[in-house]
């Protein structure tokens, strides 16, 4: 008896200690090695467009016909963006992005708040008020959402001429908000369908009708969703090119049109940092956007797509 | 007896599916009725349906004599109690108590009174402050009774309120129910699948199935006398043990034989005739089963297969007449597995249904 205790004593000692708690975990395992390796290069490959872009933004252009793209820059300044923003040439207009980014906030602003504001209700009066040929309706809205935008170009051209709005922002605001309908539709009412319906039948039986089912009772609880129909939106409103390019005229540009046409011109010669700064201003609304909301954006996103 | 809610002819359809099907019912003033059955048998829809909640296709609801069927729930007098506890997340227990009350637009103290009693009532007075995730399963299903309780309706509808609670609390709350009824005395309807519930609390109870009323009545008649085979099998646990077979006369007596065994029904209060020959199924509950009783009338051998001791009880099954039966006894009355008893049995609590209606003799 003695005798086995003492050897096991022994073994314990000599190889370290007996299996207990947590597996110790090897650092450099192959497997580490290729997730790691895995991220690493595709982390790099999304990151150095930006940081060339970054980089030549902030150089003058006798240093970038250096051609050095990946150079840190000798000299730092500014003044890419300065033109960029306030003296960059479109066409026959010499003022900048600046313009182009209060259109575009002009035309986002509004679209996005009504189109959320509608699709909501579209949501919820699918989820919870179901009304006769709510089906049909709902299939046609899906239906909607894979439809190619341009096959709809041409119509929605004669219709906004009609309704004499062609070419102006309230124009692009229509358009913006009908295209965005069937997929906020589709988010929202996913969304409501999942809260528990039994949620609803509680508040109908304390006496609460449509409008106060929807904005005492579902808005406060449907915040993640609301969050991701913004960003959703105000990224897409944003970036569009297509509609802006084809429902506005050069006073109403939005952001994006002008910047085509500041790397686009043709004339003298290509100021690359210009151009890049221009990009990156235009980019930064969705940028910041993301920047500020990612973690609710996620959370919304699988709250949605999960229970829906 | 005054009927507070009354259903008649309600008829149901869900596209081709018939849930309900021209169902009558009337619950008297101040009843608690319990609608018992498993699930998909047409008892939450019906509780919808006197709710407001569900349209019927076809009948009529009346509640306090006034013919509700198209009126909005809120103007039905009714309040209701969910599974789930349905209460509004974004608001403090408090708001949620008040929340019908200042949708109807009801003065600032006539609430704070309500909100107050129902707090009392349901012992909830220090919770009023917090938020729903903040409180433990059986204060959520309070505060949900509580704002049925504050609208000061006449009927209160439960839709399977104890059914996510663990089991220490649903007795607890079993209770709880029970006593707001005494006190309260209003009219409820309370749905659920648990018959030790719908024994305890109703006064009466309506066993459905395929969206009919199988039986209404008393929780003891319906143990002692269930109408038939369905209500037998459903009410009691462990369930009643059925054995197959005829009628037939034994020493000048009715009796019931089933695989060679022989079952003498003296005491049996029949229904009707009782008519040698027919095919017939024979119940007897495991706690009417005298184990080594007094050796009279009717006695069996049987051998001991397994036993479930269960503290206060002794669960015991046996093979006897070709099939598994089982006895409950005293907790204390131990039997190993191979044992040798003596079965006796009192056929006045016994059940004899026919074997093709299924309907009790």
């Amino acid at each position: 008896m003695t005798a086995i205790s003492s050897t096991n004593t022994n073994l314990g000692t000599s190889t370290g200690a007996e299996p207990r708690g947590a597996k110790p975990k090897k650092a450099f395992s192959r497997r580490n090695i290729i997730i790691y390796g895995t991220l690493v290069v595709a982390a790099v490959y999304y990151i150095l467009p930006l940081y060339v872009m970054i980089v030549t933004s902030l150089k003058g252009m006798p240093e970038i016909r250096l051609g050095n793209i990946f150079a840190p820059p000798v000299q730092i300044t500014f003044e890419p963006w300065v033109k960029a923003w306030s003296q960059a040439c479109t066409g026959l207009n010499c003022d900048g992005l600046s313009r182009g980014f209060w259109n575009s906030v002009i035309i986002t602003v509004p679209s996005v708040i009504i189109s959320i504001a509608v699709a909501s209700l579209n949501g919820y009066m699918l989820a919870n008020w179901r009304f006769k040929g709510a089906d049909l309706f709902f299939t046609i809205l899906i239906v909607g959402a894979f439809i190619p935008y341009q096959v709809m170009l041409y119509p929605m051209v004669i219709i906004l001429r009609d309704l004499g709005v062609y070419g102006t922002l309230q124009g692009l605001i229509i358009v913006h908000t009908v295209f965005g309908m069937p997929i906020l539709t589709l988010l929202f009412r996913n969304y409501f369908t999942a809260l528990p319906e039994e949620l609803f039948k509680a508040a109908r039986v304390d006496g609460a009708g449509f409008w106060n089912i929807y904005f005492r009772i579902m808005l406060p609880i449907s915040l993640p969703i609301f969050v991701v129909a913004m960003i959703i939106q105000i990224t897409g409103i944003w970036n569009d090119f297509l509609f802006g390019v084809v429902f506005t005229k050069p006073d109403t540009y939005p952001m994006t049109v002008q910047l085509n046409n500041i790397v686009n011109s043709v004339q003298g010669v290509k100021e690359y940092n210009v151009n890049m700064a221009a990009t990156l201003i235009t980019g930064l609304v969705p940028l910041i956007v993301y920047f500020v909301s990612g973690k609710l954006f996620v959370r919304g996103i699988a709250a949605g797509a999960v229970k829906g | 007896m005054n009927t507070s809610v009354s259903v008649k002819d309600l008829t149901l359809k869900f596209g081709a599916i018939t849930v309900l099907d021209k169902l009558n019912l009337d619950i008297g003033d101040g009843e608690f009725l319990v609608l018992l059955g498993s699930s998909g048998c047409g008892k939450s829809t019906l509780l919808n349906c006197i709710a407001g909640l569900l349209e019927p296709t076809d009948g009529q609801i009346f509640i306090k004599n006034k013919n509700v069927t198209w009126e909005e729930p809120k103007d039905r007098g009714i309040g209701m109690v969910f599974q789930s506890y349905a209460l509004y997340p974004q608001m403090t227990v408090e708001k949620n108590l008040s929340f019908g009350l200042r949708i109807a637009g009801m003065a600032k103290d006539e609430i704070d009174r309500r909100v107050a009693r129902a707090a009392e009532i349901l012992q909830i007075g220090p919770l009023l402050q917090r938020k729903p995730a903040a409180l433990s399963g059986g204060q959520r299903q309070r505060v949900a009774i509580g704002r049925a309780l504050v609208r000061d309706v006449d009927v209160f509808l439960f839709d399977e309120p104890l059914s996510n609670l663990d089991a220490k609390l649903r007795s607890e709350l079993r209770v709880e129910i029970k006593r707001l009824h005494q006190n309260l005395k209003n009219t409820m309807i309370y749905v659920t699948h648990d018959q030790i519930e719908a024994l305890t609390l109703a006064d009466r109870i309506a066993i459905m199935r395929g969206g009919v009323i199988q039986q209404l009545d008393d929780p003891m008649t319906i143990y002692n006398e269930p109408k038939n085979l369905y209500v037998a099998g459903f009410i009691g646990s462990p369930a009643m043990n059925f054995f197959k077979g005829e009628i037939t006369t034994a020493e000048g007596r009715p009796a019931f034989v089933t695989n060679g065994v022989t079952f003498m029904l003296d005491g049996y209060k029949a229904k009707g005739l009782l008519q040698p020959g027919t095919k017939a199924v024979l119940g007897l509950r495991p706690e009417h089963i005298t184990v080594d009783g007094p050796e009279a009338g009717n006695t069996h051998q049987a051998v001991v297969e397994i036993e479930e001791p269960m503290g206060a009880d002794n669960l015991i099954w046996l093979k006897h007449a070709g099939q598994s039966m089982s006895v409950r006894i005293g907790g204390s009355r131990r039997y190993r597995p191979g044992t040798q008893l003596r079965l006796s049995y009192d056929m006045g609590v016994a059940s004899l249904f026919d074997a093709e209606s299924e309907l009790r003799i």
